[in-house]
């Protein structure tokens, strides 16, 4: 299929960032002095006391607040608004309604498909419809509600099956037919012909249900137009580049007369990553009244904003053989949308092409179809659009396991894709630390004493997992870097960086700081960032995709050893020695060879630099190689490096309430090289609670139609309803750090923030086989489904059946007996397939 | 809707008098932040389910924003910028910058004046204690691991001192 031009992606003579003589993955000096520390954050005290200034804590002169209203229907026609009370109210600045922001945007450029304002259909309960600037929130919100809206209501499309059984109530009219988003199928090998060699072929049917971020900051900004045609916006936002793209095409003010700061932000994991409504009002309604406006999202309607965990129905069929090796995979599966596009044509490519590491897959194909609902829009949560496939496919592997009596660590070991490998739809893998995670975690947990020992109701269960270090897919086609770094040295002793880069808690700022300090031997305190400020720094494409480590630890890696380098170069002229013998380390600048005589503090070192070569400064940026598969769609998850993770989970289940407690989980990760150990173990420990959270309790549901209201309406739009674990709910938490060294990551650093989540959910739904015997292949893992599932009988002879099985192989192997291999039965006659590459996808690598 | 107008309430904040004019349903959350310049505290639902804007008055941890402002009068309240004492932080909060036991930070004010009342009370709590007196306040970036090993650090620091 011919690609049209705007959709190419960058060509093959890209640009190449700086190779630096023995690589990126060591320290500069003869070894570590910050990298690798338990060091501090460079915002830790302003955080802890209460001076880290978030969005609501800004508060400009004369600055008025707005409120949206929102759709009451769950699909509906607009027939009319009529806003002429709300204008008239005292202390009413400014009232916009669709008409007002017409222009379409949307975060994936090929899908854009939402306005501001809703101009003529709503398509979700809090569909946002008008909006009011006032003196306060309360003149705001009583304008709102005088505001009359006639509507027509339309026949809602709550589900999947609606979905595709309606596509005459067709929610979305920018959709490809009917209600379909986006649909992928591509095959890698010849699936059907691995699952005919197969001696055990498993079917199963799982559901995952939607879940949300929920932030503990809600959505929050500040639009300030000022008299000279300048706007500045002051947002809770993961993606300022991309926020700032957005706000000059709808405004239609001039890109170059607009600037985006990102404040601290407090939590987002993807719930913050494209633009939301309140932007474009708060700046609409600055530039029609001239003064600040401030909107602060209800926790209400950050549920109804959501951005979150799409639902998913997954069918696979996996196949292996009696001696562990994996043969074929297919996978079917249906993502609830919602009402918008959103990130959704990335979402359905995740949701395939992210399973193929790391286990060899011979032969894979997935099918997978978007569709869009009358509900809030998923988006991006933490691991978008991969956690789901691969809970499906490590419980998947687990009962494949049990068929071939394996142990399930060693299947995983047995399949393992090896390090400098390539997947079977050509992701290219280089630092793989998976085994060490697998070692990590079975010899921490003690697994080997307890899995198929404990008694009823205990039991520990594991899985595997990869993901991207940020991909080689840019949101909007362009040849320009991914990530861009700017430097100041001064002759006070200190170092400004300035960087696109976008914190939401997980210390993007400080790693530039961490590398800034190694490079130039300074102390963390004589560093300052200014990050996210589009006036101010260098682009960053935002934080997403788990890119930020990779991407701008590289570009500040450049940057700084580039200054390094001038500085080396005055220090050995003065000392008669060779740069590479000059030492920059905690203030101190010297000469190895003669460290007592030849040094002087890294501040009068800067000075000698800039008398040597003038004003100091220099610039680093990073871009991804040519990366991914040559078909449609094969970039789309290809990533300079990928993380690889390992859980065990351990759980003791009560069959009287069908309550899981999960008591622990050990996380093994391999982030390539921590940076700071205590980030990287706060990514690991905060990513396995919120993939336990999604296990055990949340749930992002709607309500049915009934007498009383229509359909779509929120089931628990609030914190006490829905349920995220508090200090007593979550998991005792173990974070095994395995440092694979990447030879392309800073410092071989890869990613931390999402990788670490996925194997949680499927970890626990074994861990909870292995105890009770019932396979939880819907989320929630909530008492009714866990008692339903011993209702239905089998429990205790299943439970009984796998521990005799794993009983007997153990004996079995104790006593020298070989593992079972060969084929059980046999096919007559059937000629063994060869694996060729499908007229759909698979082209070569 | 309600009235527009104003009176004056009286507050002692952190030790000091504060003096501000609100209308009678004004939080002690909203008093706070938006009249009395103390952003410390967060807004994280604004209907006492997270626990972000947790203050201490006379000894316990409340919820300013279900707290009508006007019914902390003669009362004392403590907000996390009454935690350091002469420029130099508190014990518990030097414990969980150290600990990275604040990765966003927004609900961090909440979680140290929870922590800091147990402490005051309580100089020697168990971890199930600790975990129990944070219970309402909802942290979704740490998974509490690290903020339990803080309050143990920072509790261990104050018994030394004494």
């Amino acid at each position: 299929m011919k690609i049209p031009t705007g959709r190419q992606m960058p060509r093959a003579d890209r640009l190449k960032p700086p190779e630096w003589p023995g690589g990126r993955s060591g320290p500069p000096n003869r070894e570590f002095s910050v990298i690798g520390r338990r060091n501090r954050k460079v915002e830790g005290l302003a955080k802890v006391t209460g001076r880290a200034i978030y969005a609501d804590d800004i508060a400009l002169p004369r600055m008025l607040h707005a409120k949206l209203k929102r759709s009451i229907h769950a699909h509906a026609l607009i027939l009319s608004i009529d806003v002429r009370e709300a204008l008239a109210m005292p202390g009413v600045h400014g009232v916009i309604t669709g008409k007002d922001l017409p222009e379409y945007y949307g975060i994936i450029p090929w899908t854009q498909d939402e306005q501001a304002l809703c101009e003529h259909k709503v398509r979700y309960v809090g569909d946002a419809i008008a909006a009011v600037a006032a003196e306060s929130e309360l003149i705001a919100e009583e304008a709102l509600n005088s505001i009359r809206v006639e509507y027509e209501v339309l026949p809602a499309v709550t589900g999947i099956d609606e979905a595709l059984e309606h596509p005459e109530w067709r929610v979305n009219e920018k959709s490809v037919e009917g209600n379909i988003s986006k649909r992928v199928e591509l095959e890698f090998g010849d699936v059907e012909a691995e699952l005919g060699r197969s001696d055990v072929v498993v079917e199963g049917r799982y559901w995952y249900e939607g879940s949300t971020h929920a932030p503990i900051e809600p959505h929050c900004c500040v639009a300030d137009y000022d008299a000279t045609g300048l706007l500045t916006l002051y947002s809770s936002t993961q993606v300022a580049h991309y926020l700032h793209r957005d706000l000059a095409r709808v405004l239609g003010l001039p890109t170059q007369r607009i600037r985006v700061i990102q404040p601290v932000v407090g939590g987002a994991f993807g719930g913050k990553s494209e633009p939301f409504s309140l932007e474009f009002c708060a700046s609409k309604l600055s530039m029609i009244t001239g003064r600040p406006v401030k909107i602060l999202y209800t926790r209400e309607e950050v549920f109804y904003a959501h951005r979150g965990r799409h639902p998913m129905r997954l069918h696979y069929r996996t196949g292996i053989r009696a001696d562990g090796t994996l043969t074929g995979i297919d996978a079917r599966i249906h993502i609830d949308g919602g009402a918008y596009s959103s990130f959704g044509l990335v979402t359905t490519y995740y949701s395939g092409q992210l399973l193929t590491a790391p286990y060899t897959m011979p032969a894979y194909r997935f099918d997978s179809t978007r569709v869009f609902t009358n509900k809030p829009c998923c988006g991006p949560k933490r691991g978008h659009g991969s956690v789901q496939p691969r809970f499906a496919f490590e419980c998947q592997l687990d009962r494949l396991a049990e068929a071939i009596g394996m142990d399930p660590i060693e299947v995983r070991r047995k399949n393992f894709i090896g390090e400098k490998s390539t997947t079977v739809n050509c992701l290219r893998i280089t630092s793989n630390g998976f085994p060490e995670c697998l070692d990590a975690v079975e010899r921490a947990s003690e697994w080997r004493r307890k899995f198929r020992r404990m008694p009823y109701g205990h039991g520990v269960g594991v899985a595997g997992s990869m993901y991207i270090s940020g991909t080689n897919y840019c949101i909007y086609p362009n040849e320009m870097p991914q990530a861009g770094v700017q430097l100041k040295l001064d002759r006070s002793g200190r170092a400004t960086v300035f960087c696109g880069a976008s914190d939401i808690g997980q210390g993007v700022d400080s790693v530039l700081a961490y590398i800034v300090c190694e490079e130039l031997g300074l102390e963390l305190r004589d560093v300052r960032v200014v990050a996210a400020d589009t006036d101010l720094t260098p682009v960053d494409l935002g934080s997403y995709s788990s890119r930020e480590t990779f991407m701008v630890g590289n570009a500040c890696l450049d940057a700084a050893r580039k200054l390094r380098g001038l500085i080396a170069e005055s220090l050995a002229e003065r000392w008669g020695c060779r740069p590479g013998e000059v030492t920059l380390a905690a203030g101190v600048a010297c000469c190895t060879r003669d460290p007592k005589r030849k040094s002087m503090s890294v501040r009068e070192a800067f000075q000698l630099a800039e008398s040597r070569h003038g004003t100091l400064g220099s610039v680093g940026w990073y871009q991804t190689p040519q990366l991914g598969g040559d078909y449609r769609g094969g970039t789309i998850g290809a990533s300079p490096a990928y993380s690889f993770t390992a859980h065990v989970a351990e759980v003791e289940c009560d069959v009287e309430t069908g309550v899981v407690n999960v008591k622990k989980i050990w996380v093994a990760h391999d982030c390539g090289r921590a940076l700071n150990p205590v980030s990287v173990e706060g990514q690991m420990e905060g990513s396995a609670y919120m993939g336990y959270a999604e296990a055990l309790m949340e749930e992002q549901v709607f309500k049915a139609a009934t007498r009383a209201h229509g359909a779509g309406l929120h089931h628990g739009p609030s914190l006490l309803d829905y349920r995220i674990p508090t200090s007593m709910d979550t998991p005792e938490l173990e974070s095994l750090i395995i440092e694979s060294i990447d030879p392309e990551g800073p410092y071989g650093a890869k990613e931390a923030g999402e990788g670490p989540l996925h194997p949680s959910i499927p970890a626990i739904a074994n861990a909870i086989y292995d105890a009770l015997g019932i396979r939880c292949d819907s989320l929630p893992f909530h008492p009714p489904r866990v008692l339903g599932l011993l209702a239905a009988g089998g429990a205790r002879e299943a439970w009984e059946r796998a521990r005799a099985q794993m009983a007997a192989r153990r004996s079995g192997l104790a006593s020298g007996a070989s593992p079972p291999h060969g084929r059980r039965g046999t096919r007559g006659g059937r000629a063994r397939a060869t694996a060729r590459a499908s007229r759909r996808g698979g082209a070569g690598c | 809707m309600e009235t527009q107008e104003t009176a004056v309430c009286r507050l002692s904040v952190n030790g000091e008098r504060r003096e501000c004019a609100i209308t009678p349903y004004t939080t002690l959350l909203e008093a706070l932040r938006y009249s009395l310049g103390l952003t410390g505290s967060k807004q994280g639902c604004d209907k006492g389910d997270c626990g972000a804007c947790t203050v201490v008055m006379d000894g316990l941890p409340v919820l300013s924003c279900i707290t009508l402002a006007f019914a902390c009068e003669g009362r004392e309240v403590i907000t996390v910028e009454g935690l350091a004492r002469d420029g130099r932080p508190h014990p518990i909060q030097d414990r969980l910058d150290e600990s990275g036991g604040a990765q966003c930070g927004f609900c961090t004010p909440g979680i140290l004046m929870s922590a800091w009342a147990l402490l005051e009370r309580n100089p020697r709590p168990s971890r199930e204690e600790i975990a129990r007196e944070l219970s309402g306040n909802l942290c979704r970036c740490t998974g509490y691991t690290k903020i339990f090993e803080a309050v143990e650090r920072a509790a261990a620091d104050l018994a030394e001192r004494r």
